[in-house]
């Protein structure tokens, strides 16, 4: 047998083959920017030059700084919040959208409307809507005789909290239920009729039957929902740019006014290395959980 | 910075007043007699990629695009222009400058050129063509684009004042026959229009342009960032004094200006929710060219005033400045110097000028005279903005922390965390300083 011959039998060379393409994309695009991110987060690189090695500096310095804790807090209020909301919200919608309902398939495809939507053009909305003089909302209440002043969303540090926070649920929702569907359907119908027959109720279907047969989706759904969440960007830059006084801040968005519009690259790179920690603890939370389910992998829960 | 604008600010005097010398008619719109005429000769082949900052007023760009088609027809050239958010040209140019790569020429906003001079095309030679051919740059574009005083690293495009606009009526009703001239007066004007229910209001958002009024009220009570040596001061007393003077006036505000963001103000003014506030002329264009006729007729009672002098005694005026940047890695250095060339030439650029309305004002002496600022009376106070512009890193030299500094909001951030009580006058003054010291350390 040739060596070609022998290498195009060989399950490990050909394996190795095959995986060599998707391993260098990973290489190019995932591991390269974030090992040079990492770098740059331990040196004082500025726009348009190289920087110094410095060690830990940058983070020391951020450390200390006001703003980045209260960006980190931001964050993880932000995310923890918004993810609850979303959790809820969209396991409820998935739960009435599994029903034997009219225009089913019609309110389907309308519960994605917000997901359709490209990020930018929701914020501008949201950012009408919160407007301080222009606010939709407020105008509705004002003339329904609710209040006598227009609601400061975003002037007020915690209501422009609350409210990019909003925007972000109405943002998530249809992504959490939309899936969280997809594993409802995976349940067989049986185990409701067995369940029903020996008299369980619907909540405690949901809670023997439901839960149990969707935990592997939510831990994968609400996984992806909180580093999207964690990393958002776009909806807190077009509404508040971070405002008021660096309320609405999130590591991303300070690492961005930092970096390239401050032009400290290494000082914005830290922050957004400083970012790893929190999202490799949440996937390795869901990969760990998930792990442990032998069914996973085609067995039973030991 | 001070003795170097004074310097400039004579000999080009000196230009105005020797253009002006030489005849009524011929001085108004003749180039000087000195200068040579002077030309690049694109390379074969060019074709130029610009990124500029986009309309706020829509007459701005038609005017550039016309110039732009005039400039192909006469080179050959083809040259495509993209138009992105001024704040969002700002990451666009750093990008570019850090990888190599990306539009020929931009048009960004303040000190940005600051941020990598390394990579931008050395333009000397073409600005000072320029100076000398229509009287001379003003000093605010000298220190923004020759930072150490030879090399020119762009060139200025002009600025978009921000100025004081209000309605004349409200004004009047407030007991104010003309416009406050003190900071006293100012205040004494805003408490006014509250009590009459028409008040005024200022962005204290991260807002590029219009948080810009922040430096002036730093600026008019003696308050700086940095001293001449690039040392940071903004803690001092006259901050203070400052910030206790924004929290008094910001107590007048319309609510909800915590959070406002460049376009909110024109459209609460347009509105008619408030009666004064800083803005470029872009009001005043859109009331006048308005389909709608109540907003048209807001026009009327529009007006323009520069900022008033507070204790410091001299005008403290911050305005957002545009520049032309040739990036260094341009295929096209020749094609793009005469772009440059032509557009600002004056068959062009005073087209542009009053296509815009008033909306940018002239970084060189000799638009002075451009019509645009004799055609209507309320266009006239924004024709001194680029001469009276304080740049923002104020009272220091220009540079990466300058720039770095202005774009993380230090100012704008410290006065509303000072006026709204967020903090006190001095934690917000000790914030600001920490921060900036980080940028002025390196």
């Amino acid at each position: 047998m040739t060596l070609l011959a022998r290498f195009q039998n060989s399950r490990n060379a050909l394996g190795f083959m095959f995986m060599l393409p998707a391993a260098l994309l990973l290489l190019v695009f995932l591991t390269y920017p974030l090992g040079l991110g990492t770098w740059l987060g331990f040196t004082d690189a500025k726009v348009g030059r190289p920087g110094q090695w410095i060690g830990l500096e940058n983070y020391a310095y951020l450390w200390g700084d006001a703003v980045t804790r209260l960006a980190l807090f931001n964050t993880l209020l932000y995310t923890f919040v918004a993810s609850v909301f979303k959790f809820i919200l969209g396991l409820w919608l998935a739960i009435l959208l599994n029903k034997n309902i009219r225009f089913k398939t019609f309110f389907r495809a309308v519960i994605l409307l917000p997901y359709i939507v490209p990020t930018a053009l929701s914020a501008i909305a949201f950012w009408w809507i919160y407007d301080s003089q222009f606010s939709i909302v407020s105008w509705a209440l004002v003339k329904m005789g609710l209040i006598d002043h227009y609601i400061d969303f975003l002037g007020d540090p915690w209501n422009a909290r609350i409210s990019v926070i909003i925007a972000n649920v109405w943002r998530g929702v249809p992504f959490v239920a939309i899936t969280l569907l997809a594993g409802l359907q995976t349940i067989s119908p049986s185990y409701y009729e067995a369940s029903a027959i020996d008299g369980a109720t619907p909540w405690q279907q949901f809670r023997h039957v439901t839960m149990p047969l969707l935990t592997p989706i939510i831990a994968v759904v609400m996984t992806f929902s909180v580093l999207f969440t964690f990393t958002d960007f776009q909806l807190i830059y077009v509404i508040t740019r971070g405002g008021p006084l660096n309320a609405t801040h999130l590591m991303a968005t300070l690492s961005f006014q930092r970096a390239i519009s401050g032009g400290a690259l290494g000082e914005g790179a830290a922050i957004a290395i400083a970012m790893v920690p929190f999202l490799l603890a949440c996937v390795m939370f869901s990969f760990f959980g998930l792990q442990r389910r032998a069914w996973q992998q085609g067995g039973s829960d030991k | 910075m001070s003795d170097f604008n004074r310097r400039k600010f004579l000999e080009g005097t000196a230009g105005v007043a020797a253009a002006a010398s030489v005849g009524a008619g011929a001085a108004l719109f003749a180039p000087f007699a000195h200068a040579q005429n002077l030309t690049f000769k694109p390379e074969k082949g060019a074709k130029l990629r610009v990124l500029r900052w986009s309309r706020f007023v829509q007459g701005d760009i038609d005017a550039y695009m016309a110039n732009v088609k005039k400039f192909t027809e006469a080179t050959g050239v083809e040259v495509r222009v993209d138009n992105e958010g001024w704040e969002d040209v700002r990451p666009k140019a750093a990008v570019a400058a850090n990888t190599g790569a990306g539009p020929d020429i931009i048009l960004s906003t303040n000190d940005d050129a600051n941020l990598y001079p390394d990579k931008l095309l050395d333009v000397t030679d073409l600005a000072e063509y320029l100076g000398k051919k229509y009287g001379g740059w003003y000093p605010a574009g000298e220190t923004f684009m020759r930072p150490d005083g030879k090399k020119w690293l762009g060139l200025p495009l002009g600025a978009s004042g921000s100025l004081i606009v209000y309605r004349e009526s409200m004004v009047k009703a407030a007991g104010f026959a003309t416009f406050p001239k003190t900071t006293d007066d100012f205040l004494k004007l805003y408490k006014a229009l509250k009590e009459k229910g028409t008040p005024g209001g200022m962005a204290l958002g991260n807002a590029t342009g219009d948080s810009t009024w922040c430096n002036w009220l730093i600026w008019s009570h003696g308050g700086k960032l940095v001293d001449k040596t690039n040392k940071v001061v903004i803690d001092s007393p006259e901050t203070l004094k400052a910030l206790e003077y924004g929290k008094e006036l910001y107590a007048n505000f319309i609510p909800g200006t915590l959070s406002w963001l460049d376009p909110n103000n024109n459209k609460a003014f347009l509105d008619g929710q408030i009666s004064v506030t800083n803005n470029g002329i872009s009001i005043y264009y859109a009331a006048k060219n308005s389909p709608d006729p109540k907003v048209k007729e807001m026009a009327a009672d529009i007006n323009h005033a520069v900022f008033p002098i507070g204790p410091v005694g001299v005008p403290t005026e911050s305005h957002l400045f545009f520049n032309q940047m040739i990036m260094k890695y341009t295929k096209f250095p020749q094609a793009s110097k005469e772009f440059l060339r032509f557009m600002m030439e004056k068959e062009q650029f005073d087209p542009w000028l009053q296509g815009g309305g008033g909306y940018v004002a002239q970084p060189l002496r000799f638009y002075e005279n451009s019509a645009i600022w004799s055609s209507d009376p309320k266009n006239l106070p924004y024709r001194d903005s680029v001469k009276n512009l304080r740049p923002g890193g104020y009272d220091g030299k220009l540079g990466y922390a300058s720039a770095g500094a202005a774009a993380d909001f230090i100012i704008p951030n410290m006065v509303a965390e000072a006026a709204s009580g967020s903090k006190t006058p001095k934690e917000a003054a000790e914030r600001a300083q920490k921060r900036a010291e980080r940028y002025y350390k390196l």
